[in-house]
């Protein structure tokens, strides 16, 4: 029977009840007393030399503050990037500038040059429109090869556009050409991931407020790590120490990723705030996020896999270049590199693997992380040249991945791309995912389909990424310039309620509910007895934020952490009052018991002693009953799953329609199955969305084509099938305490690959070999010309 | 600058709007009613969705002015009178039909609407009426089932 | 937005006479023009809401014909007894379900976006378009993109489909749309619609041309010598002209007018 509280049940959220009560408090849901309202004039252009900006009239118009350039900012520093990768040579990467307001240049449309402070929003847009930048329009440099082929250069410290040329790994290098060259089998591909808006639903927004009697500086932001943004902004851009700055990032409708950087406009507000006595306030309308918010993937791939005459992977290289944009945003450098090239060994024995990548400047907006960073497109090319090696080799793609998975009695696996994975079962997921999908009857099916004019398909994937990041030490041997371990205050209330205090922000994963859960279990108590709280940090003690489905695997096992320290002090304080030895006693369902006696006291006792200590250990203990962990990991977590989708597609219009899709996942343990299945339904739909609607296409003028929903599509409910959802296959992870692997980006790595595998499948038989993301109508429909 | 008088969650309100202010503006700002979001400005996203005169509505579209005299209902009006969840709202807590919460208002208003329309829908049915709201977060499948959760409660 | 007056006439005269202030316009549902006023790329001094003035019902007037008010909903259409079939199905496709409680028709003729389903159908049935001032045939009224043969403040007041043959006109006796949706936006990519009428068979294609939504000759001469879709079939249209986008080149735009046809006769059986 399911449990119906702890680990393992499947309750309810809690945090629904205000948003299904329109009680949210979402950023641009505050409004501070006073406040005033900022509107950014952004470059229309894409690449520019700014000879002046007047802002006279805009400074004169009705209910203006002030109107700011970068001028005026002397002292604030650029946005820096959190990563540092080393170049083939050596080499640190190119870090151009990356200022608040324009510096002289514009760089891509969207590069804020001013702002307007106004007493409304109308206003400051009103005045905005007064103001007539002298920007003399340079050439714009937009397509990669073009950028690293003599394109003009977006910044001059990187006259070539190249910010890093990367090898992985580089000792490799040779010993992969030799296999490539004297390979039975070679199977080559070249492809694009395409460019995505990641689009989460709430816009950002900020407000920037100042304490001058105190000398207190707060920003309320749409982020998804308040503490990572205190620390970059307060330490790099704007100099403020962390006692006197406190960022809140209340509810936040969505990240996936874009909301993980820190954004010029968050510290503008912040700056601003004090420049002008009021609280500022900015919100992003959509048509501002097209062109602020960092934009992920868009990655240009040639990959070439060598299999000897049984199908045996032998070697795999390829080379990428990748899209940075104009500037470095938080994570931007990592995303290429080591959140994509360590994942190339996919679930496989490939014994030999190099990579090169090269991250390029170009005259469009930053691209950082979106929803699986670099293990999308890690997943994408490999698993999309596999199955095309299995159709020219003659072999069926699930028997080819088969003959190459890392055995389940080979763990743990150290793979030749630095990674050494702790679990797993892929004939296990697959075995799984091949069961739920009736292949017996896809024949069936097809013709079927081919009565009614339609040709379907079937693709079949087996993803694995790595989350749950990171260990610090090794990051930071990466080039990593923070730690990524995540912190828990577990406070004790004198009547035995429980507070805990995360650095894991939730913005729909449910860490309200999953953590309650874990923190119940643990002491045997009901949920409802244990508040989560985050976002603010002036009320969390420390924390990384929630990216790279890290929440549980990281942060939930520092509460685990900090959970166990409160019972090892509970323990003390209730072998003094059973006046036992703290080594006999033991705590399970809420209550303290001494090992051959009847003698127990219960947690409320307990919680109500530390706190009234009159009869309590004073030589030995402290009152209270409050702990406080930073749980640094050990190791990559590595969920891996197996996915099966069938489409149907119209071969006259090109028309693609999902008839199923189902995932096999491996979680490790699962702390609320609801939630999970939850997270991968989103991140199926995320991955179908890039695979077969979302394109982010810029003109060779460097203008955003796709700026609005109007012509960038995002999928909706009709694009879409119900989803089959298991996640029984369950290998915990090995090294953290909740044998959690993470769950958030899944779908979104596993779904892409799966989409086009199936389409290729439907339109084998035309000759169609391979098709660029997303397959619309009108490309599908050209493939199929091209191909006849 | 309009008058206007427009009743909202049963309550009769006014107010003095500017001619451009739109009807969300009025229900977000005026009345403090922020649990109608806006996600889009091209009338695409449907977090902004309200019921106007029984009719669902894009608040995003549509001038406060115009709604001058309408009977409006926003996800502030969508609970029980004891402030218990009202029978969509549950079904969408009970099936997990929300993750982030910021499309959420749009989409209880938005399946009110199809409920009334439609007592039984198919899950087609469904997935065609909810074309004008966008969901990032669920991947729709658990939005589907709550609505049907909802029409098997509505119609018990 | 730019700021604006707001009017809400109570007749249609007054309607009338308020647009007659400079820099005017109307607002009819408003599904596009509010979106466009937000972009703040119209700044219009004062705003005319037809909404209290205009006829929004949906009626089955002389011999037979359905007459549409000038503000009927896209909702009222597609849910009308009075309808026929195939308008209702028109009606039914149009944007989203917010969309269509509030869009009207005369608001979506009046606009003539190159990629609306309205014009389609009401080119195609060979519609009668009234306004305050006149009655205009539907090949008289559509220009070019977002042109119409509508006079500066001329208000559309209804919208006559001829469904009864007995009139004297000619009149639709079948009729089907097809709308091909452009994936973001939803609006037609191409739509044809053919409507199958006493006198012969009309083609009209919206969402493929350069110049807006047009009817196709070839295809109706050949359908009205055999309403069948094997007679369009050796049927093309040339891509010069066709919009070019990032959701279909004009090669693919030809192509797809084709394949609607065919289905379009397919489906009005």
């Amino acid at each position: 029977m399911p449990k119906d509280q702890g680990i393992g049940a499947s309750s309810l959220r809690r945090e629904d009840v205000r948003f299904l009560t329109g009680k949210g408090q979402y950023t641009d849901d505050i409004n501070r007393p006073g406040q005033a309202y900022a509107y950014f004039l952004r470059s229309d252009v894409a690449h520019g030399t700014i000879n002046g900006v007047d802002t006279t009239a805009a400074s004169a118009a009705p209910g203006v503050l002030r109107v700011f350039t970068a001028a005026d900012l002397e002292g604030v520093g650029g946005i820096p990037c959190g990563w540092l990768i080393t170049d083939k040579n050596g080499d640190p990467m190119k870090e151009p500038k990356h200022p608040i307001l324009a510096e002289g240049k514009v760089n891509h449309v969207g590069d804020p040059i001013a702002v307007v402070v106004a007493e409304s929003l109308n206003q400051a847009r009103d005045a905005a429109e007064l103001i007539d930048p002298d920007i003399s329009e340079l050439a714009a440099v937009i397509d990669m090869r073009a950028a690293i082929s003599g394109g003009p250069a977006v910044h001059t410290e990187a006259p070539d556009n190249i910010c890093y040329d990367w090898d992985f790994v580089a000792e490799n290098k040779d010993a992969v050409a030799e296999a490539i060259a004297g390979a039975h089998h070679v199977t080559t591909l070249e492809l694009v991931n395409n460019r995505m808006v990641t689009n989460p639903m709430e816009p950002r927004a900020a407000i920037g407020e100042y304490d001058a009697a105190r000398g207190e500086h707060t920003l309320y932001t749409t982020s998804q790590n308040p503490h990572l943004t205190r620390l970059l902004m307060g330490a790099f851009v704007l100099s403020i120490p962390e006692h006197k700055l406190r960022v809140v990032a209340p509810d936040v409708g969505g990240g996936f990723g874009c909301k993980i950087a820190h954004y010029a406009e968050e510290a503008f507000v912040t700056w601003a705030a004090k420049e002008v006595g009021r609280p500022v306030k900015w919100t992003a309308d959509r048509s501002e996020a097209f062109i602020s918010d960092t934009h992920g993937r868009d990655h240009v791939t040639k990959v070439e896999l060598a299999l000897d005459e049984n199908g045996k992977f032998l070697a795999y290289r390829s080379t990428t270049l990748a899209n940075m944009g104009a500037y470095l945003s938080t994570f931007s450098t990592c995303v290429p590199t080591w959140l994509h090239g360590i994942l190339l060994a996919g679930n496989y024995t490939t014994p030999l693997i190099f990579t090169n990548v090269k991250a390029v400047f170009t005259n469009t907006v930053p691209v950082d992380a979106s929803r699986g960073a670099g293990r999308p497109e890690a997943t994408f090319q490999l698993e999309r040249t596999i199955d095309k090696a299995a159709r020219e080799m003659g072999i069926d793609p699930i028997e080819l991945r088969r003959r190459n998975f890392i055995a389940a009695d080979a763990f743990p696996y150290q793979t030749p791309v630095a990674v050494a994975y702790d679990t797993g079962n892929y004939q296990a997921t697959m075995d799984k995912a091949v069961a739920m999908a009736d292949l017996d009857g896809f024949a069936a099916r097809k013709a079927e389909s081919a009565a009614r004019g339609k040709l379907r398909g079937l693709g079949i994937v087996h993803y694995i990424e790595a989350c749950g990041i990171a260990p610090s030490a090794l990051v930071g041997s990466l080039g990593a310039r923070a730690g990524l371990y995540e912190a828990a205050t577990v406070r004790v209330n004198p009547t035995g309620s429980v507070s805990v205090f995360t650095g894991s922000h939730s913005h729909g994963q449910g860490h309200e509910t999953t953590f309650a859960q874990v923190v119940a279990e643990m002491l045997g108590c009901d949920e409802a007895n244990v508040d989560i709280v985050h976002g603010d940090t002036a009320r969390i003690p420390f924390g990384m934020g929630t990216y790279g489905s890290r929440s549980l695997a990281v942060g939930g096992s520092a509460i685990h952490r900090a959970v166990e320290k409160i019972i090892a002090k509970a323990k003390k304080i209730a072998a003094h009052l059973m006046e036992a030895s703290d080594a006999d006693v033991s705590f399970a369902n809420g209550q303290f018991t001494v090992a051959g006696t009847d003698k127990s006291v219960d947690w409320g006792t307990v919680a109500l002693t530390a706190y009234v200590p009159h009869n309590f250990p004073h030589d030995t203990l402290e009152p209270g009953l409050e702990e406080t962990s930073f749980y640094d990991p050990a190791n990559f977590t590595y969920p891996a799953g197996a996915y099966i989708c069938e489409v149907e597609v119209d071969a006259e219009t090109g028309k693609v329609e999902i008839q199923s899709f189902i995932a096999a996942d491996d979680f490790g343990n699962i702390v609320n199955p609801m939630i999970v299945e939850g997270q991968v339904h989103g991140g199926i739909a995320h991955g179908l969305g890039q695979a077969l609607l979302e394109h982010c296409i810029y003109d060779s003028d460097g203008q955003l084509v796709s700026a609005s929903y109007m012509d960038y599509a995002m999928p909706r409910a009709d694009d879409l099938p119900n989803f089959t959802v298991d996640h029984s296959c369950n290998t915990p992870c090995t090294h953290n305490p909740l044998g959690a692997k993470g769950c958030g980006e899944a779908g979104a790595i596993g779904s892409p690959p799966t989409l086009v595998n199936a389409v290729v499948d439907a339109l084998s038989d035309h000759g169609v070999t391979h098709i660029d993301m997303p397959l619309t109508p009108s490309r599908v429909w050209a493939a199929i010309q091209a191909a006849k | 600058m309009p008058s206007i008088v427009m009743t909202v969650n049963g309550k009769s309100v006014s107010g003095e709007v500017e001619g451009r202010t739109l009807l969300v503006q009025f229900l977000r700002e005026d009345l403090g009613l922020t649990g109608t979001h806006v996600g889009c400005d091209t009338s695409q996203c449907g977090a902004c969705v309200v019921l106007m005169n029984g009719d669902s509505v894009k608040a995003c579209t549509v001038l406060a002015a115009s709604a001058d005299g309408a009977e409006v209902q926003t996800i502030e009006g969508m609970a029980n009178a004891d402030g218990s969840l009202g029978v969509i709202q549950q079904a969408f807590q009970d099936n997990h039909g929300l993750q982030c919460g910021f499309c959420t208002p749009g989409m209880v208003m938005s399946a009110a609407d199809l409920l009334r329309h439609n007592a039984s829908p198919s899950d087609a049915e469904i997935r065609e009426w909810l074309e004008g709201n966008i969901c990032r977060c669920t991947g729709y499948h658990n939005i589907v089932k709550s609505i049907q959760a909802a029409a098997a409660s509505l119609s018990a | 937005m730019y700021n604006f007056d707001y009017l809400k006439p109570g007749s249609l005269a007054e309607a009338v006479e308020a647009l007659k202030a400079e820099e005017a316009v109307a607002l009819g549902g408003g599904q596009t023009l509010i979106p466009t006023l937000k972009q703040r790329l119209a700044s219009p001094s004062v705003l005319v809401d037809l909404g209290g003035c205009l006829d929004r019902d949906v009626l089955v007037v002389r011999d037979g014909d359905c007459q549409v008010g000038g503000g009927a909903t896209h909702a009222a259409v597609a849910a009308s007894q009075h309808a026929p079939k195939w308008l209702r199905a028109v009606a039914t496709g149009i944007g989203d379900p917010q969309v269509r409680n509030l869009g009207t028709i005369g608001g979506s003729l009046a606009n003539n976006d190159p990629a609306a389903c309205y014009p389609a159908a009401v080119l195609g049935a060979g519609a009668t378009i009234t306004t305050n001032a006149r009655t205009i045939a539907a090949d008289d009224f559509f220009r070019d993109l977002f042109e119409t043969a509508l006079d500066e403040g001329e208000i559309i007041t209804a919208v006559t489909f001829p469904t009864a043959a007995s009139t004297g006109q000619s009149a639709v006796r079948a009729a089907n749309y097809q709308k091909f949706d452009q994936p973001a936006s939803r609006f037609a990519l191409v739509g044809v619609f053919v409507a199958r009428r006493t006198d012969g068979v009309r083609v009209a294609v919206t969402g493929a041309s350069a110049s807006g939504v047009h009817r196709w000759g070839a295809a109706e001469a050949a359908l009205s010598a055999d309403f069948s879709a094997a007679a369009v079939a050796g049927l093309g249209v040339a891509p010069d002209g066709m919009l070019g986008d990032l959701h279909g080149s004009p090669e693919y735009r030809a192509h797809l007018v084709g394949v609607l046809t065919r289905r379009a006769v397919a489906a009005c059986g």
